[in-house]
This record gives C-alpha cells, sequence and structure tokens, in this order.
C-alpha cells in the first residue's frame, strides 16, 4: 500500500497500544499470527513489519445468490483473534449483513471505499451471479448482481471468492442450475480470485486467508484449483480420526448401530470424505469443538466442485486406492467420483491383510450393496 | 402530493429486501416490500433422493440455519411414517432452542440494535454513570467504569481514523434517537460482547450436528449416536459441554440481552402505537414434548388470531386445501389458472415483468415482487416471535402469561402496547427466556432417558426406499425463528416428485393481494412517522421489528408449461 493510504488510518501497532497493550503484547500476538500461518521463526519479523506498518485494510463484501451462511461463519471464527478484534483489523465498509447503513448510505459507503481505495481494498464475494435472463434473479438497488460485481472488482486488489456459491455456484447451479448461476471466476477476469468452498467455510479458515492478506499484502499460495494450499490441500478421509477404522475394514452398516455406537468408519454410509479436500479433519468446527464425521454424520463434500450432482448423500461413494496423503487435489482433480464396485475391498486388502478374513465378508456384502446402489 | 423513498438494499437483514414507500405530511401513506433474488431450488429438488432433501434446503437459509432441515426430515417422516426415539426429539428440540437464542440475540445486537442505538453519541457517555447504570440493571460482571472507558477509548479512535467500517454512514444523530449516551455507551459494549458470545452457543449444534452453520440432520432421527462408552458418541463430556452452553446462554440472555431490552424499550414506548400492522396472527407451533404428532405435547401451541381478538384462538390446519394458499397477483410468476393454490396443488412459471435494470423505481400498479402472496383461509396473517407470544398468552399457557404480563407491567404500558414495532421486538426478547429453560429442560429429559436405558438416536428402518409406498404425500412443519414454516412434500417413485415451502417472510414481506388487503410489512409500514424522508431510520426500526430473511424465493419453472409444482422459498 502506498503513504497516502498508510496516513488515512491507523496502523496494527498503533491499535494495539491504543488498546493499552504493550509493544510486548504486540510481538507475542505476530508470533502467534506467524505460528498460525505456519510460518518458519524467521518470519516472525516479517510478520511484525507488515502489521506495524500498515492501515486497517478496506473490504467490500458483497452478497448475491447466497444464504449469509458464510457471513454466519466467519462471526464464529475463534482465533486466531476473535471477532471483534478481526472486525478492528479490517475495514468492512460494505457488508448487508452487518452494515448499519441501508439504501442510498450504503451504496455511498461502498462508493467512498471504491473510491478512495481505488486498487487498495478486498472485494468479498458471498454468493453466485445468475446470468440467466438478463440478470433479473438477483437485483439490488435496481442494478443486477452482474453490474454490481462489474463495477466492484474494478478497482478491487483481489477477489476472495466465499464459499461454495462464489467458488462453484453451490446448491442454485445443481442441475438443471435455472438460473444459470455462476461462480464469480467464470466472470471477473484480469484480478485474482481465491477460492475459498465450503458450504459455508469454517469460519477460522475465513479468518484465516483475510489475515494472510492483511499480514503480507499479498494473496496465499493457492493450489490448481485456485484454492488456498494451507487449507485445502489434503483430504478430509487423510486427517480423519476414524481412518484407522477405514483401513481395518471396519464400517458403520446403517446409522445407529452398534458400530456407530463404536465410532467406526462412516464410508457405508455415504462420506464423502475420500474425496474431498478440506481441514474439517484438523481444524474441525467452532474453534474445534467437533465435524460431521465425529458427529455421526458423513462428510458430503461440501467444498468440491458440484457436490450436489456427485451421487446421493448416502450413497457410496468409490474409494481411491492408492491415494495416499500426499495426493493433491489437481491429481484427484482428474479422477472422477464414482460408483465403483470392490474398490473399496481392493483398499482393505491392500492396507490391512491380517484382517483378511473379515474383509473376504465385507468384501461379499460390498459387492452386494453396491449393486442395490447401483439398480 | 406524496414521495416516494427506496430504500435497497435493506441491510442488516437476510437477503435482497427493496422497500418503496410514498411519505405524505411526515407519514409514510402506502409502502411496498419486494424480494429482489430468487434461486429455483425446487427445479433443482425435483427427482432427487427424499433422504438427501435437508440438505438442500438447509441451504435456503444460513442465519436461521438448521430449522429448514428439521422442517424437512419431518416432511419426509411424515409422508413415510417413520416415528422418530425419543432421544432425537430431544436433541432436535435442543438444537431448535439453541437456535433460537442465538439467532435472536444477533438480530436484537447486530441486526436491529442500530436502529436505536446512536454508536456515534456513545462516545459522549460518561462511564463512571455508565457503570452504575449497568449495575442498577444486571449483575452482569463486565459492568466497571473502567470496563466502559476502555470500550469509549477504543470506539472514539475507531471513529477518529476516519475509517468507519460497517458504521460508515449510519444515521447518527437522527433526531429519532433518544437514548441517553450512558445507555448508547452499554448497547455498543453488549454489541461486541454478543458478538463473542454467539460463537460459544453455536456449539450447541456442532457437538449434535458437526458443524454450524448448516448443521448435519437424518432422517429417522439424527445421528449422532449416543455412547457413554465411546469417545467418538455422545458421552458423558459431550453431554456435560452442552449443558454448559445451554446454562451460559441461558445466563447471556437473561443477564444481558433482557436488561437491554427492557432498558432500551423504556425509551421507546411510542414505539409501542407505531408500526402494529394487521393484528391477525397465525403460528403452527413446536418444540414437542410426547413426539411430532402430538400437538397438544407442543412448548409452543399452535393457532390463529384474528384482528387482535385473543379471546379466540382458531385451530389450523396444513392438509386442508382451503386453509394456507398461495396467490400471485403482485407477483412476477403466472398460474395458468386463477385463486390461490394450496402447496399441494400449487403450480407456477416464473415471469419478469418489472423494469429492466438498471432502474430507479418499481412499477408497484403491476407485479412487483418474486415473493408469492400466502393467505389463510383468504386472511393476511403475521408470523414470528409476536405471533407465537400472543398465541401462547391466547390459549392461557402459564408461563407465557408471566413473561408477557411481567413485562407490561415493568415497562408500564397496556396489553396494546403489544401490537406495534416494540412489541414484536420485546415479544422476541421474551419468548427467549423461556426457550433458554426450556433448552435445559430438554437436555435433562434426554439425560433421563439415557440413565433409564434408552440409548435410541435413530430408527433406520425405513430408510431403504425398498419398503416405502409408490406414492406418499407429507408436511412438515416448525416454528423458525422468524415464525411458521412448512414444508410439503409428494414423493413419487422413490424420489421427489414435488417439494414446495411456504416460509415466514413470504408470509410477512409478500405483495398485497387481489383483493388489496396488504400483508405484514406493508401494514406495519403505513402511518409510521419519518422525520428525515433521506434518512429513513424509521422504516428500518419496523422493518428490522420483523427480522427479514429472504434468503431465496424459489418457484418451479417449466418450459412447456406443464408441470404443476413448485415450491417458494423465502426466508427461514
Amino acid at each position: 500500500m502506498d503513504n497516502a493510504t498508510m496516513q488515512k488510518s491507523p496502523t496494527y501497532l498503533e491499535e494495539f497500544k491504543r488498546k493499552g497493550y504493550s509493544r510486548k503484547d504486540f510481538l507475542k500476538f505476530c508470533t502467534l499470527m506467524a505460528a498460525y500461518l505456519g510460518l518458519e521463526n524467521s518470519s516472525v519479523g516479517q510478520v511484525v513489519q507488515a502489521l506495524s506498518n500498515k492501515p486497517r485494510l478496506p473490504v467490500i463484501w458483497l452478497h448475491f445468490q447466497e444464504c449469509t451462511c458464510c457471513s454466519e461463519s466467519f462471526i464464529r471464527s475463534s482465533h486466531p483473534i476473535v471477532a471483534d478484534v478481526l472486525l478492528d483489523q479490517i475495514s468492512l465498509d460494505y457488508t448487508e449483513t452487518l452494515m448499519a447503513a441501508s439504501g442510498h448510505q450504503a451504496e455511498e459507503a461502498m462508493k467512498n471505499t471504491m473510491t478512495k481505495y481505488k486498487g487498495e481494498y478486498i472485494l468479498c464475494v458471498e454468493g453466485s451471479v445468475p446470468t440467466a435472463a438478463d440478470g433479473v434473479y438477483c437485483m439490488i438497488g435496481g442494478k443486477t448482481s452482474l453490474q454490481i460485481l462489474e463495477e466492484a472488482a474494478e478497482g478491487a486488489k483481489a477477489i476472495i471468492a466465499w464459499g461454495s456459491c462464489a467458488s462453484n455456484g453451490c446448491v442454485q447451479a445443481a442441475k438443471p442450475n435455472p438460473t444459470s448461476a455462476t461462480p464469480i471466476h467464470k466472470l471477473v477476469k484480469g484480478k485474482p480470485v481465491i477460492k475459498v468452498p465450503g458450504c459455508p467455510p469454517i469460519g477460522e479458515v475465513m479468518a484465516g486467508v483475510i489475515v494472510h492478506v492483511v499480514t503480507f499484502g499479498r494473496l496465499p499460495e493457492l493450489d490448481g484449483l485456485g484454492r488456498p494450499k494451507a487449507f485445502y490441500s489434503k483430504r478430509v478421509h487423510d486427517t480423519c480420526y476414524r481412518r484407522p477404522y477405514y483401513d481395518a475394514g471396519l464400517y458403520v452398516e446403517s446409522f445407529d448401530d452398534e458400530n456407530a455406537k463404536k465410532g467406526y468408519c462412516l464410508y457405508k454410509v455415504g462420506c464423502k470424505g475420500p474425496s474431498t479436500y478440506n481441514a474439517c479433519g484438523v481444524t474441525k468446527w467452532n474453534n474445534g469443538v467437533s465435524f460431521p464425521i465425529q458427529s455421526g454424520h458423513g462428510c458430503f463434500g461440501c467444498s468440491e466442485e458440484n457436490y450436489w450432482d456427485n451421487g446421493r448423500i448416502y450413497q457410496r461413494a468409490s474409494a481411491f486406492p492408492g491415494f495416499g496423503i500426499e495426493s493433491t487435489a489437481d491429481m484427484v482433480g482428474k479422477v472422477a467420483l464414482g460408483v465403483t464396485a470392490g474398490a473399496l475391498a481392493a483398499h482393505a486388502v491392500m492396507t490391512n491383510v491380517r484382517k483378511k478374513k473379515l474383509i473376504k465378508g465385507l468384501e461379499k456384502e460390498g459387492k452386494e450393496s453396491e449393486k442395490e446402489l447401483k439398480d | 402530493m406524496s414521495t416516494r423513498i427506496v430504500v435497497d438494499p435493506v441491510t442488516r437483514i437476510e437477503g435482497h429486501l427493496r422497500i418503496e414507500a410514498d411519505i405524505e405530511n411526515g407519514k409514510i401513506k402506502d409502502a411496498y416490500s419486494s424480494g429482489t433474488m430468487v434461486r429455483l431450488l425446487e427445479e433443482i429438488l425435483r427427482g432427487r433422493d427424499p433422504l438427501d432433501a435437508w440438505a438442500y434446503v438447509g441451504r435456503v437459509c444460513g442465519v436461521c440455519t438448521s430449522v429448514h432441515s428439521l422442517t424437512s426430515v419431518r416432511a419426509v417422516e411424515d409422508a413415510l411414517d417413520i416415528v422418530i426415539p425419543p432421544n432425537a426429539e430431544m436433541v432436535r428440540n435442543i438444537m431448535f432452542c439453541a437456535q433460537y437464542m442465538h439467532d435472536h440475540v444477533v438480530h436484537f445486537y447486530h441486526l436491529h440494535a442500530m436502529d436505536w442505538v446512536d454508536v456515534v453519541n456513545a462516545l459522549k457517555a460518561d462511564p463512571k454513570k455508565t457503570s452504575e447504570l449497568a449495575q442498577s440493571i444486571s449483575n452482569w460482571p463486565k459492568s466497571s467504569p473502567g470496563y466502559f472507558s476502555d470500550l469509549q477509548k477504543r470506539i472514539t479512535k475507531f471513529v477518529e481514523s476516519g475509517q468507519l467500517g460497517i458504521f460508515s454512514n449510519g444515521y447518527w444523530g437522527h433526531p429519532a434517537y433518544k437514548l441517553p449516551a450512558e445507555v448508547n455507551l452499554i448497547g455498543l459494549a453488549h454489541y461486541l460482547e454478543a458478538l463473542e458470545w454467539q460463537k460459544e452457543i453455536v456449539k450447541v449444534h456442532t457437538i449434535f450436528g458437526g458443524k454450524n452453520p448448516h448443521p448435519n440432520y437424518l432422517v429417522g432421527g439424527m445421528a449422532c449416536a449416543i455412547s457413554t462408552d465411546d469417545v467418538s458418541g455422545l458421552n458423558a463430556e459431550r453431554l456435560a459441554y452442552v449443558e454448559q452452553l445451554l446454562k451460559q446462554g441461558k445466563e447471556f440472555i437473561e443477564q444481558v440481552y433482557i436488561p437491554d431490552l427492557m432498558a432500551i424499550a423504556s425509551f421507546y414506548k411510542d414505539w409501542g402505537a407505531i408500526g402494529g400492522g394487521l393484528g391477525s396472527f397465525m403460528a403452527y407451533g413446536d418444540l414437542p414434548w410426547n413426539g411430532y404428532r402430538d400437538i397438544s405435547s407442543y412448548k409452543f401451541p399452535q393457532g390463529v388470531i384474528l384482528n387482535k381478538d385473543i379471546s379466540k384462538v382458531y385451530d389450523v390446519d396444513l392438509r386442508k386445501d382451503d386453509e394456507v394458499q398461495e396467490f400471485i397477483d403482485n407477483s412476477w410468476y403466472e398460474y395458468k389458472g386463477k385463486g390461490g393454490l394450496h402447496p399441494w396443488k400449487g403450480e407456477s412459471k416464473i415471469k419478469y415483468t418489472g423494469p429492466k435494470p438498471p432502474f430507479e423505481n418499481l412499477d408497484t400498479s403491476k407485479a412487483y415482487s418474486y415473493l408469492k402472496t400466502p393467505r389463510w383461509k383468504g386472511n393476511a396473517v403475521e408470523v414470528g416471535p409476536l405471533a407465537r407470544v400472543l398465541v401462547g398468552y391466547a390459549r392461557g399457557r402459564e408461563d407465557f402469561k408471566m413473561v408477557v404480563d411481567k413485562a407490561l407491567k415493568d415497562l408500564d404500558v397496556p396489553v396494546t402496547a403489544l401490537f406495534s414495532t416494540l412489541g414484536r421486538t420485546a415479544a422476541r426478547g421474551l419468548e427467549s427466556v423461556l426457550v433458554a429453560q426450556w433448552g435445559l429442560d430438554f437436555f435433562y429429559q434426554l439425560i433421563d432417558n439415557i440413565k433409564k436405558g434408552d440409548t435410541r438416536m435413530a430408527d433406520s428402518s425405513k430408510r431403504s426406499s425398498s419398503k416405502w409406498p409408490e406414492k406418499a404425500l407429507g408436511v412438515g412443519h416448525s416454528e423458525a425463528p422468524r415464525g411458521a414454516l412448512a414444508h410439503w412434500i409428494n414423493i413419487e417413485d422413490e424420489k421427489i416428485a414435488n417439494y414446495q415451502l411456504v416460509v415466514p417472510t413470504t408470509w410477512n414481506a409478500s405483495p398485497r393481494d387481489a383483493k388489496g388487503q396488504v400483508s405484514a410489512y406493508e401494514a406495519a409500514l403505513r402511518d409510521t412517522p419519518i422525520a428525515d424522508p433521506k434518512q429513513p431510520v424509521e422504516i428500518l426500526r419496523t422493518v428490522h421489528s420483523f427480522d427479514p430473511c429472504l434468503a431465496c424465493a424459489v418457484h418451479l419453472y417449466d418450459e412447456e408449461g406443464k408441470h404443476i409444482s413448485r415450491i417458494s422459498v423465502l426466508g427461514d
């Protein structure tokens, strides 16, 4: 950011001092932040430098075809920093969910930021843009969502596509996508777009992405699908604490059965953890309290492209034999998710020969279930 | 001669709402409410697995998250004649209570408070006096002069930075703000505290449903198995966590939300005579103590009140053809025939006839919204907290009478003050008190069941489609935080043939019907005083008192015009 921008607002260090914290507290905060971002100790200085000199990052947050679950998830964030501190660190100049002003005053607030911080503000988008019928399926202030997006994107430094709606269209883009709900990266050209998929994304992940941009003044490293590697490079399956049961061929057969009470693997009741890239198994939800699998329901892959059309929720997905923890989304992206009879058994044989007998039984049973499912 | 003003976007709501109002002699003469976004989910649902429906419709709304999923599993269970185990009923009820506590507190502080609390004026408060005032109305520990003084310094610096963030361009200094600076400062302090607090109570959803927003539900019960002897199941640690969260939630409601609500309301008693609106109310009832089909066991009773006559409460039957019907006379749809249609027989095709964007004004002499217009036996009715509280009161339920009568006495206002913007906002707080207690009651019932050896959480016996009838109709209903919600499902050949939702905000925010009868928003806005048409904060007060939730207006669209199913979804 240029000097002119810097003078407009207090820096983080100034904010800290004003709140009665010492420089020591500030350094501690920077160390924590660096640790959170997975940086080496040597990077702490960089964080200190960045936070000492920058004004609050102006942010415009637009809402299109969405359900506001992303905004709700964002305010659930417990760390790296609590919600009110987070709201202090960025300057959230436009968000229909929380801003005081409405109507003309709201539009004016957005215009002010677009003018004053041209090229500096971050544009966050929650929701997809319907392009059918000349855009009349989503209008705000008499304009279509596409018109608003184009205007706001022009002066943005970068765009964050919050959630599955903005990243891949989510539920309204499921077949037959009647409103032509379109994700943001397909509509905005010449601007970096960070996709943060999930329905919603985990609150701490959202805050983490913002913190990264604030701290370094640049975007986090992205994978081939445009998602921050920090949070989307591992399969839920590979970070799942129930994984040993999968490897051992021990599965929940139906909800609330004896195996469910024992916390066995949910693969056979539809868990899509093997094909889903997200931080649920590690970061978990709502400050690490639980995640879907821990609470007994399979993952249904809400951060994956077209997940509403990737088979039924309780339909067993094909396993991905041979894919280890090192596999990337780019590789798996090339493997279609479908129902592959026997894949489950193949994986199980590979991973645990000692349970051969049990596995044989499961293989037979598995094939029968697959048949049922395929009918 | 009246002047037309437009508020679009209406912020601090869920979804996209536009209000156009005609102002004459400093008052609203007439108002028009328009929903301006659709997603057309019904066409997406058609042909899918009924067991999956809860996940799709759950995405209707992420603010009142969980309520559509709950309503959906009830609709499917109704159609397939599935009775869930008592423990699952209790877990669903506990999650329902947690949702109310979260949603109502967030509404009050983050979506509604800035209509009453002047943030900038809070900077003029005397921290010592603020502390004395705070301690006189509540035992909440964060109330020292130092606490308020620190906060004030922080906000002063924030304002001086010139980067006002979410407070940019607010209506600060508007003559409609009446609170002393000290009350403004308390409101602002609790705005920030509530922002911290809200992320805690939802952990009840995370424990039972794996995440929040959008926790997981299950047709037949819940997926969170009870296993007192395994780390993966609902064991003593998990249950103790839930109990603690419910207790802390109740504490916040009793020690922060309610004292603030009463303190703020005492300065705005004139709003006890503004924004009354229809005077007719409807609730479907919810929180079954003895199974969803035993309506008499509901903690929230069902019923309809017409024309402010609380001496008579009518029963509601969602299966009857002539009770709930939807009309489209001023909506961007077309029907093959005329008149209203019961949701099981509904038909619709979207037909946008509004102006081509960008536009300044809607032509409100023609269709002007993506919302349809639902009616109960032809009557426009209001749904939501006020409807629930009035129905409970009119049905003579002791717990309702107790909280309502106490609030009226404390504020020294007559019972008629309930029919107002203030009454609506107060009712939301009053039912939060009830729900916070019920949440614990349900929790202890769950513990009692487990103690007696019942650990069932789901009935999977009918989850296989081979056991389903060829055709089945079902209806699921609930009391979403914003009011009466129902889903109608038609299952054919193991698939969804038709799925329809009539949601609270459709009842409240819909356009007028063919007879010219307005719905709740438009009725409530009439005669509202507007001090400055350029800063219509008064419109926001009344509209926000309903807690709008316009997540989507969803309708079936068939290119051949043959299909007769549809969904209308708006808000929760």
